[in-house]
């Protein structure tokens, strides 16, 4: 209480305390608890909504107060916004090197004791990809509420067109079999937003995965066999600039952003495009004509395998959580547990938001696709989060810019992976 | 109270023609005592500028404190730290990210693409916008509308303005591609080709700031007396003679202000590099700034991104002061 009445004083200075006497008043009454997201989008703000709606009404005297950043907005201010005493109870994180940065100066806060409560039992009621996608350094620092996948989406009518049968790829012998196939049908195999970079490192990342699995992450994280110049990394520089002269790409897409890569493949301009687990919703909103591919033609295969490669079925994609500020109230850390439970989280399924991190809430997922890749990650062995996210902002867009050089045949292999191992060094 | 102390001083002091002036002697001893009753006479002032000072002085001094002094110390010394953004700045590194700077290849393809920009502006820029500024200046129907066609793309937001050119060179359904098919080329995709890109961005560059230039001029050259044409007319100056002889020398200025602009400009040049290219391919048209904000703040290397910021800083300083201490010291 005498918190958020602190709280309210601190955000009333500035305004010369007009409404001093207001605010305290109806601060005395209740807690607020803010919560800080990014999401544009007005149906899942109002799903959030009426959880928090929810959760007011069982907590009497606490109220919770949605607030939205632009992405780009929201990720240059976090630093000031978290070190002054404006900062929200809980924001919208991606996990990894940035939430590490966050832990490690003091500003989230750290919930072993909490998560690690009663046996575990609120650390339990994750999946275990979710779990370990938000522990730093060997500790939980924020909740996890959404898991996603990478993975191939395909258009069924140009596949059928070039005679190409999705259902037997499996290696990656097979994709670069199908992109010749498809190519010589004319139609544009996989469109990508290279211009973005990031889409691209989808393609280094998944195959260092196959080849060397979960132990060759830990290895060069860990420096051993000379880290990022390990043979698997340099073997998946070699696979993509292979890949990448076989031109599967549209013409002129190292200038293509992402959303335009979509736009094409909506457009069913290109066959193939590596994405996230909620396209088939996402394809629908860039199409030119409103409607794009039909779901009827849409299906999706996982990223293929690699013949004598050690991370068959691993899975390749993000974790997203709430980071809780290191002076949120109690209320707050309720209303995080509250929001990712199962229950909300199976709300949260339904309306196709998300592959929920809650463990059982995966039976809402009506999206046939994300249904797939939710099976997928349950059995997945292993779930690598997103580089640029895992290794840290700065070397995760080493990994993007080299990728691109590298498939674009300006680099060679050897030297890519040399310059990721030195901006990791210079973390380090 | 109105003005009173100065015109008391008026009379003690050698300005007044009708006391002693004739017996002086002449120069020196004047300027003195000119200044003596410059000195008295603001002295006299200061008791009805205080107010004033004190009202006006603070708020400008403290934002300007705030916002552009402090930062700026603060960048100079964040530049010797390893430092994410949180926290404070713990791990010092000296000289370090200078190094590394220097080191970098992005960051010299970036020098060399403002000094691309600066010779572009200078040598290609301001002779088109001198042109047009020399057919638009005169009185004439439409010259008035033509004026605001090529003004208008300086009125448009950077951002606005790169994204319209992202579409104009799109391969796929832009101007360019329409263009390359009527006259039977393949697709172009002038943006995704590192050797090309930058001259894509230049080409923008130029549209874009050449009005403004071009308004300059035309002020400039309205400033100009037509008598002195009439007389080069007389003397049977030909058009270049006229240019070369009474145009040039007396629109000077008004051409070393536009080059001023030019370069610090240049140097400036981001939001519109953004949209259009966002420093890529493979870092081909990244700019000092655009380097500074894709290496440092997207990257969280605060550390490094002011150790850009300063070296950026000094760039500016250095040109902004020789070029107005040597070429613009009489204007």
């Amino acid at each position: 209480m005498f918190r958020a009445i602190q709280a309210q004083l601190s955000r009333c200075a500035p305004l010369f305390c007009i409404a001093f006497a207001a605010s305290v008043a109806s601060a005395s009454a209740e807690t607020t608890v803010r919560m800080m997201h990014v999401d544009p989008n007005p149906k899942n703000v109002a799903v959030w909504r009426e959880i928090a709606d929810q959760f007011e009404a069982s907590h009497p005297g606490t109220k919770v107060k949605l607030e939205y950043l632009e992405n780009e907005a929201f990720k240059a201010k976090l630093p000031t916004l978290l070190q002054s005493k404006d900062a929200p109870d809980l924001f919208y994180s991606w996990s990894g090197g940035v939430l590490k940065a966050q832990a490690e100066a003091g500003v989230v806060k750290d919930l072993s004791k909490e998560m690690q409560a009663n046996g575990g039992a609120w650390a339990k009621s994750y999946v275990p990809a979710a779990m370990n996608g938000v522990t730093i350094n060997g500790k939980p620092m924020c909740v996890p509420f959404k898991l996603s996948v990478i993975g191939f989406f395909y258009n069924k009518a140009l596949f059928k067109k070039a005679g190409v049968d999705a259902e037997a790829i499996a290696t990656w012998d097979d994709l670069t079999a199908a992109v010749k196939k498809l190519k010589a049908a004319g139609v544009t195999p996989i469109s990508v937003g290279a211009g973005d970079k990031w889409p691209l490192h989808f393609y280094w990342s998944y195959l260092a995965l196959r080849l060397g699995g979960e132990e060759a992450f830990a290895a060069a994280k860990a420096g051993k066999d000379g880290g990022f110049t390990a043979k698997p990394f340099v073997q998946a520089s070699t696979m993509v600039q292979e890949f990448g002269k076989l031109e599967p790409f549209q013409p002129g897409y190292l200038g293509t952003k992402w959303l335009d890569s979509l736009g094409m493949f909506a457009d069913q301009r290109a066959a193939m495009l590596l994405t996230f687990d909620d396209s088939a919703k996402r394809q629908v909103a860039v199409a030119a004509d409103g409607k794009g591919i039909p779901l009827d033609d849409l299906g999706v295969f996982p990223f293929p395998s690699v013949k004598g490669g050690k991370g068959d079925g691993a899975t390749f994609g993000g974790v997203n959580c709430w980071a809780v500020s290191r002076n949120a109230s109690p209320e707050a850390l309720e209303f995080a547990k509250f929001l990712t439970g199962k229950e909300a989280e199976q709300k949260m399924a339904e309306a196709g938001m998300i592959i929920p991190a809650a463990a059982g809430a995966d039976v809402g997922i009506k999206d046939p696709f994300m249904k797939l890749f939710a099976g997928r990650l349950a059995k997945s062995p292993f779930h690598q989060i997103y580089l640029d996210q895992d290794l840290g902002p700065s070397v995760g867009r080493v990994v993007n810019d080299v990728t691109v050089e590298v498939v674009s045949g300006a680099m060679t292999p050897e030297k890519a992976v040399k310059q990721i191992q030195e901006a990791f060094e210079l973390e380090k | 109270m109105s003005g009173s102390p100065l015109r008391k001083e008026r009379p003690e002091g050698a300005s007044s023609p009708v006391l002693g002036w004739p017996k002086r002697p002449p120069s020196r001893p004047r300027q003195a005592s000119w200044r003596v009753a410059a000195w008295r006479s603001s002295g006299g002032n200061l008791g009805r500028t205080w107010p004033v000072i004190v009202l006006f002085l603070p708020p400008a001094l403290l934002l300007f404190t705030m916002f552009v002094i402090l930062p700026m110390g603060e960048a100079g010394w964040y530049s010797l730290f390893r430092w994410s953004g949180y926290g404070p700045p713990t791990e010092f590194v000296g000289l370090r990210n200078f190094a590394i700077l220097l080191g970098n290849s992005a960051f010299r393809t970036a020098l060399t693409n403002n000094a691309l920009i600066i010779l572009v502006s200078l040598a290609l820029q301001l002779p088109l916008a001198m042109w047009t500024a020399m057919l638009l200046s005169h009185r004439i129907r439409g010259t008035v509308t033509f004026r605001l066609v090529f003004f208008l793309p300086y009125v448009l937001a950077d951002v606005a303005a790169g994204l319209i050119w992202r579409f104009v060179y799109d391969g796929d359904y832009g101007l360019i591609a329409a263009l390359a098919g009527f006259l039977g080329f393949g697709p172009v995709y002038v943006l995704a080709d590192r050797d090309i890109a930058i001259y894509a961005v230049l080409a923008v560059v130029v549209w874009k700031y050449f009005g403004f230039h071009m308004m300059l001029f035309i002020a400039g050259l309205q400033a100009i007396d037509n008598s002195y044409y009439e007389a080069a007319d007389l003397d049977g100056a030909t058009g270049w003679q006229k240019f070369r002889y009474v145009t040039l020398p007396l629109l000077g200025p008004t051409v070393r202000l536009s080059v001023f602009f030019a370069v610090i400009g240049s140097l400036q040049l981001f939001d519109l590099v953004m949209p259009l290219t966002g420093g890529g391919p493979s870092d081909s048209t990244q700019t000092l700034v655009t380097f500074l904000y894709t290496y440092g703040v997207t990257r969280m290397r605060v550390g490094f991104g002011s150790a850009v910021g300063v070296v950026l800083f000094v760039i500016c300083i250095v040109l902004a002061f020789t070029y107005k201490r040597i070429l613009m010291r009489h204007d």
